[in-house]
C-alpha cells in the first residue's frame, strides 16, 4: 500500500511533470520545438552569473511568500490575502528605511520588523473576523487584497512623495543590496534578503514542528472541535496563525522594498508575489522545506521564460499557463491518487 | 435643472461601471447556489474579454453592424466551456474549489496574453472597431427627468443585465430547475436521494457562471476597454464575487449589490464635479466597495447566509 507520505512527495513531482508536458505539447501546437523552448527556459535561468543571480532575486520573495501561505494552510487557513500583506510589508520597510538616520545595525533591522509588523497587522483583521465572527478568511483577504493596493497606491503618492510615482531611494544604512554580490553575477538584482528567506523558512520549521503553539496550530487545522475539545483556545490560534502568516509575507514586501528595487512605485495592479505563494506552498505540500524547493521551481520557471521569446520565439506567456495547469493538478491530487491506485490495483 | 443633469451624469456613468458586475455576478450566483465556490469569476471575465475582442476584430469584416451580438455570444459560449476546467477540478476530481478558482484566473490571463502575442505579436491587442454604442431609447427619452435619468445615453447591454437579473430570479425561486439547483446547494445527499442528480447540477451552475461571467467580460471589453491587453480585467470579477455575497447570493440583492459597486466606482471619477465630495480624496471611493463587503460579511449589515454546502465537494455514499 502507498503510504500518504509517498503521495505527498508523489503528487508535487507528478503535478510539475505534467505541467512541463502540458507545456511541451502547447509548444508543439503552435509550432514550436519544445526542445528548444525549455533549453532557452534553463539558459536564460542558468546561463551564466547573471541570470543565476536575477533568478535568485525572483527565489527570495517567492520563499517567503510560500511560507505564508503554507504557515496559514497548517491551520486549515488559506490566506489569499498574502499579496495584499506583502504590498504592505513592502510599503513599511520603504517608510522606514527614507524616513530615518540610523546606524546599519538598528536601521535595517527595524525596516524589516516594520514590514513584518505590517504584514502581520493586515493578516490580523481577517485572522479576527474569521475567529469572532466566522467570516470566511478567502474573501476578507481578497477584499484586504485591493484595500492594501489603492491604500499603498495613495500613501506613495499622498504621503511618501510630493505627488510623485514612486518614493525616493530607501537609506544605504537600510538596505538590503550588496555591491560584491551584484559584481560577482555581472550586476544582476541579487541581494542579501535570500539569507533572510532562507532563516525564515528554518524559523517555519521550528515553530510548526517543534513548538507547542506549532502542535496546536496543526491539531486547529486538522480539527478544529477536537482542539477546542482538548482545551486548545481556537480562535485565538486562528488570529495567531493569519498574524504569523502575515508577518511572512510582509518581509517578502521587505524583500522588494530594500532588496531588489530600493524604493516603492505606484502599481497599477497586483505583484502576483503573493498569488504566486499560493503555488508554492501548495507544491511544496505547506513544509518548509518543500516552499524552498517550489519556490526555486517557479523562480527558474520565471525568470527563464524572458529568454524564450529571443532565443526560441516562445512568449513567455507560456510559463504563466504552465504554472496555472501544475496548480490544478496538485489540487486535483485525488485524480492522481486514484490514477496511481488503479495502476497498482492492475500490476497485481 | 442642474441636480437632474448632475443625478443623470452619475447615474450613466454607475451604470456602465455596474453593466459586466451585473452579469458576472449572476454567473457566480448560479455557481455558489450549486454549491461551488467560484473565485474564478475574475478569470471567467478575462477570458469573456479576451474572446470577444478576438472575435469583433475577427469577424467585423464579415457580419458588419452585428458584430458586436456575435462577439458577445462566442464570448459566453467560450467561457462556458472553460469554466468546465474549474468544475471538472472541483467538481469531479473533489480539488479545493477555492484553490481552483485561483488556478482559473491564472490560467485565463496567461491563455489570454499567450494568445494575444502569438496573434497580434504585441502585448495587446488592436483596438475594436465595432464597439457598442451608448444611444438613446426612442420615444421614452422624451419623458421629463425620467427620460433623461434613464433612458439616455446608456448601452443597451445594461438593459439586458437589469432584464436579466429578474429572470435569473425567476429561473432560481420559481421553477423546478432552479429548486434543484438551490437543493444540490444546500443539500447535496437529501437532493441525492430524491433523484436529482447532484453532479449534473452543479456541472450546469458552473457552466451557467462561466457563461455569464464571459458575457460580462465580454461587455466590459465591448463598451469601456475596447482592446485587450493585461490591464483590461484587473478586480472587476472579484468585485461582482463581492457582490454575490453583499448580495447575499440572492440575484436581484447581487443587482442591487453591482449598482451600487458601479456607483462607488463612478464616485471616484465624477467626484471632482460634485461640491460635497470634492475634498474626499479617491482613494476612500477606491476602497469603498472592498470594505463595504467586509463590513456586510462581518454582518455589520444583516447577516448574510452561505449556501449550506458550499465549498464542499459531494461524494457519494458518504455521510
Amino acid at each position: 500500500m502507498f503510504s500518504n507520505r509517498l503521495f505527498n512527495i508523489l503528487v508535487p513531482i507528478i503535478s510539475v511533470l505534467l505541467g512541463l508536458i502540458s507545456g511541451a505539447i502547447i509548444m508543439l501546437i503552435f509550432g514550436y520545438n519544445p526542445i528548444a523552448g525549455f533549453a532557452a527556459l534553463w539558459n536564460g535561468a542558468f546561463g551564466d552569473a547573471y541570470f543565476f543571480g536575477e533568478t535568485i532575486r525572483q527565489v527570495t520573495p517567492y520563499i517567503l511568500s510560500g511560507l505564508a501561505v503554507a504557515f496559514a494552510l497548517r491551520s486549515g487557513l488559506l490566506n489569499i490575502g498574502v499579496e495584499g500583506q506583502v504590498f504592505m510589508g513592502w510599503l513599511a520597510s520603504v517608510w522606514i528605511g527614507i524616513s530615518f538616520e540610523l546606524p546599519m545595525i538598528l536601521h535595517l533591522p527595524l525596516a524589516i520588523l516594520a514590514a513584518a509588523i505590517a504584514g502581520a497587522f493586515w493578516g490580523f483583521i481577517p485572522g479576527l473576523l474569521k475567529a469572532k465572527l466566522g467570516v470566511h478568511e478567502v474573501i476578507v483577504t481578497i477584499m484586504m487584497n485591493y484595500i492594501a493596493l489603492y491604500l499603498s497606491n495613495s500613501i506613495v503618492r499622498n504621503l511618501l512623495s510630493d505627488g510623485a510615482d514612486r518614493t525616493e531611494k530607501v537609506a544605504a544604512t537600510a538596505s538590503l543590496q550588496s555591491n560584491w554580490l551584484a559584481e560577482m553575477t555581472f550586476y544582476s538584482r541579487i541581494h542579501y534578503g535570500f539569507i533572510v528567506a532562507l532563516l525564515m523558512a528554518l524559523v517555519m520549521w521550528f515553530i510548526i514542528n517543534r513548538t507547542t503553539t506549532g502542535f496546536e496550530l496543526r491539531a486547529v487545522g486538522f480539527n478544529q472541535h477536537a482542539s477546542k475539545y482538548a482545551g486548545m483556545n481556537v480562535s485565538k490560534n486562528i488570529i495567531l496563525a493569519m498574524v504569523i502568516s502575515g508577518a511572512f509575507a510582509g518581509l517578502a514586501g521587505a524583500m522588494e522594498g530594500l532588496g531588489t528595487f530600493g524604493f516603492m512605485s505606484i502599481k497599477s495592479g497586483f505583484t502576483n508575489i503573493g498569488f504566486d505563494g499560493i503555488a508554492v506552498a501548495l507544491l511544496g505540500a505547506n513544509t518548509a522545506f518543500g516552499v524552498i524547493l517550489a519556490a526555486f521551481l517557479f523562480g527558474i520557471l520565471k525568470i527563464g521564460a524572458l529568454n524564450m521569446p529571443t532565443a526560441a520565439g516562445v512568449p513567455t506567456e507560456l510559463v504563466e499557463i504552465i504554472i496555472a495547469l501544475i496548480i490544478f493538478f496538485v489540487a486535483s491530487s485525488y485524480m492522481i491518487r486514484w490514477v496511481i491506485l488503479r495502476f497498482k490495483k492492475e500490476g497485481k | 435643472m442642474e441636480i437632474i443633469e448632475l443625478i443623470s451624469r452619475i447615474l450613466g456613468a454607475s451604470v456602465v461601471f455596474a453593466t459586466p458586475l451585473i452579469f458576472t455576478a449572476l454567473g457566480g450566483v448560479f455557481s455558489e447556489r450549486s454549491g461551488v465556490i467560484n473565485i474564478g469569476l475574475e478569470g471567467l471575465m478575462i477570458m469573456g474579454a479576451f474572446v470577444a475582442i478576438v472575435s469583433n476584430l475577427t469577424f467585423y469584416s464579415v457580419f458588419g453592424a452585428a458584430t458586436p451580438v456575435i462577439s458577445l455570444l462566442v464570448a459566453m459560449v467560450v467561457s462556458a466551456i472553460f469554466a468546465l476546467v474549474h468544475a471538472v477540478a472541483s467538481i469531479t476530481f473533489r480539488a479545493d474549489q477555492v484553490v481552483s478558482g485561483v488556478a482559473i484566473n491564472f490560467l485565463a490571463l496567461g491563455i489570454g496574453l499567450f494568445l494575444t502575442k502569438q496573434w497580434y505579436d504585441k502585448g495587446q491587442t488592436d483596438f475594436i472597431e465595432s464597439p457598442i454604442y451608448s444611444s438613446n431609447v426612442p420615444l421614452l427619452n422624451k419623458i421629463p427627468i425620467l427620460g433623461d435619468m434613464f433612458f439616455t445615453g446608456w448601452y443597451w447591454t445594461s438593459y439586458l443585465a437589469i432584464a436579466l437579473a429578474f429572470l435569473v430570479w425567476f429561473i432560481i425561486f420559481k421553477t423546478p430547475f432552479g429548486l434543484r439547483l438551490r437543493s444540490v446547494g444546500e443539500h447535496p445527499m437529501a437532493a441525492d436521494t430524491n433523484g436529482i442528480n447532484v453532479y449534473k447540477m452543479r456541472y450546469i451552475g458552473v457552466m451557467l457562471s462561466g457563461a455569464f461571467g464571459g458575457l460580462g467580460g465580454a461587455v466590459y471589453a465591448l463598451t469601456v476597454s475596447h482592446n485587450f491587453s493585461h490591464g483590461t480585467i484587473v478586480g472587476q470579477g472579484f468585485i461582482a464575487l463581492a457582490a454575490v455575497i453583499f448580495g447575499k447570493w440572492h440575484p436581484l440583492g447581487a443587482l442591487g449589490a453591482a449598482i451600487f459597486f458601479g456607483f462607488a466606482q463612478s464616485l471616484s471619477i465624477v467626484s471632482s464635479d460634485i461640491a460635497l465630495l470634492e475634498n474626499v480624496p479617491s482613494v476612500f471611493m477606491l476602497i469603498a466597495p472592498y470594505v463595504l463587503t467586509i463590513l456586510a460579511l462581518a454582518g455589520f449589515i444583516g447577516r448574510a447566509e452561505a449556501p449550506k454546502s458550499l465549498g464542499e465537494a459531494y461524494v457519494k455514499g458518504n455521510r
